[in-house]
């Protein structure tokens, strides 16, 4: 909110404002590691069983 | 420019968010995105295809993500709607919780997530079926029908009969028949769904300006719309088995549930005017979502059985 301007520039967040951050911060980086995981087991089974069946 | 400067703006532009995550998952409007998983799914199994289940299993979460996308769209631009009626009211951006412009940005970088991971995960005609999907309901549907045309949600529906067509095409790469008539089943069972809604919450589409058909025809009409759409769900129910991609077994079942539709639709079309509790319109919305659940259940049974090579 406006009023939690301070005169150092600083936004000074109030206790709810916190608690909503973190709350979306929280499901941001959950969010964020599943699709990494999707991604990587995409990767794995779109590469099939010859995955190591590659010349070194 | 100062953060002192910006003060003497419009707080609600630059006021610091206290919505929680809870808030954002309600933009995907989870109760209508269940719905889609179920009818994709049931569109990727019937389509019997051999698929790794992984492949399978993410192309219904991206499928489910495109129609929570559609939903913060919907919620974006609907959000004054929403304040003036008692059943959306409550919604983060109606409720202040998340401002316009946040659901937006949430629905379109979503809709763009879902699209490009349901095309690497399934195939291209997938992703493409469902940005069309999403386009149809944030754009056709929400801005252009909804405020202008009681045909809003015939065509509208469309939307929400597309999933288990995109399911199907996750897993063959094609469009078939038989998601096509699933895709019938769903397009016609709308109308009758959201009029029988329409008629005993006809005073929150008033005082919203959305012309739903009992508020721009009247009741009457309504009612007879309703009992013609009945018909058309009815029919569609039976054709799996008519065109043989379902055993008899659920040709019985849907049969009877479409017996059980067109009763409660009956029930509507003599529903007398001096009756302001409509009972029978309320009976007639909760049935449909049973009518709904029950018929692509056994779409699903009869597949799964099929696939082990059980027919009736």
């Amino acid at each position: 909110m406006v009023s939690a301007l301070e005169d150092n520039n600083h936004i000074a967040l109030t206790p709810q404002q916190k608690k909503a951050q973190r709350s979306r911060s929280v499901a941001i980086a959950v969010a964020l590691a599943l699709f990494v995981v999707v991604i990587f087991i995409v990767t794995i089974v779109k590469m099939g069983p010859a995955i190591m069946n590659r010349p070194f | 420019m100062s953060l002192a400067e910006k003060a003497s703006y419009d707080a609600s532009t630059y006021r610091v968010s206290e919505a929680q995550a809870g808030d954002y998952i309600a933009l995907l409007k989870p109760r209508v995105m269940s719905l889609v998983v179920f009818t994709a799914l049931v569109g990727l199994v019937s389509a019997q295809a051999s698929v790794n289940p992984f492949i399978a299993l993410f192309s219904i979460v991206a499928i489910a993500v495109g129609a929570g996308a559609s939903g913060s769209l919907n919620m974006w631009y609907d959000a004054d709607i929403d304040a003036v009626m008692t059943r959306t009211t409550s919604r983060p951006v109606p409720s202040g919780r998340v401002l316009p412009n946040q659901a937006l940005s949430f629905g379109l970088i979503l809709s763009g997530l879902s699209v490009m991971t349901l095309g690497l995960v399934a195939n291209w005609l997938a992703a493409s079926l469902l940005a069309f999907t999403i386009f149809f309901y944030g754009f056709i549907y929400t801005i252009w029908l909804k405020r202008r045309t009681p045909q809003n949600i015939v065509i509208g529906g469309a939307a929400g009969a597309f999933p288990p067509i995109v399911g199907w095409a996750a897993v063959t790469g094609d469009i078939g028949f038989y998601s096509v008539i699933q895709f019938l089943i769903i397009f016609l069972w709308t109308p009758p769904h959201f009029w029988a809604l329409a008629l005993f919450k006809s005073n929150d589409y008033e005082r919203a300006g959305v012309p739903m058909m009992p508020n721009v025809v009247g009741e009457a009409s309504t009612k007879r719309q309703i009992f013609a759409y009945s018909i058309t769900v009815a029919i569609a129910g039976v054709l799996p088995t008519v065109f043989g991609y379902a055993g008899y077994a659920y040709g019985i079942f849907a049969g009877a549930l479409s017996v059980g539709f067109l009763w409660y639709a009956w029930g509507v079309l003599q529903m007398p005017e001096s009756d302001r509790s409509m009972k029978p319109a309320k009976a007639l919305f909760g049935y449909s979502i049973l009518y709904l659940f029950a018929i692509f259940s056994a779409i699903m049974v009869d597949s799964v059985l099929a696939g082990f090579g059980y027919s009736w």
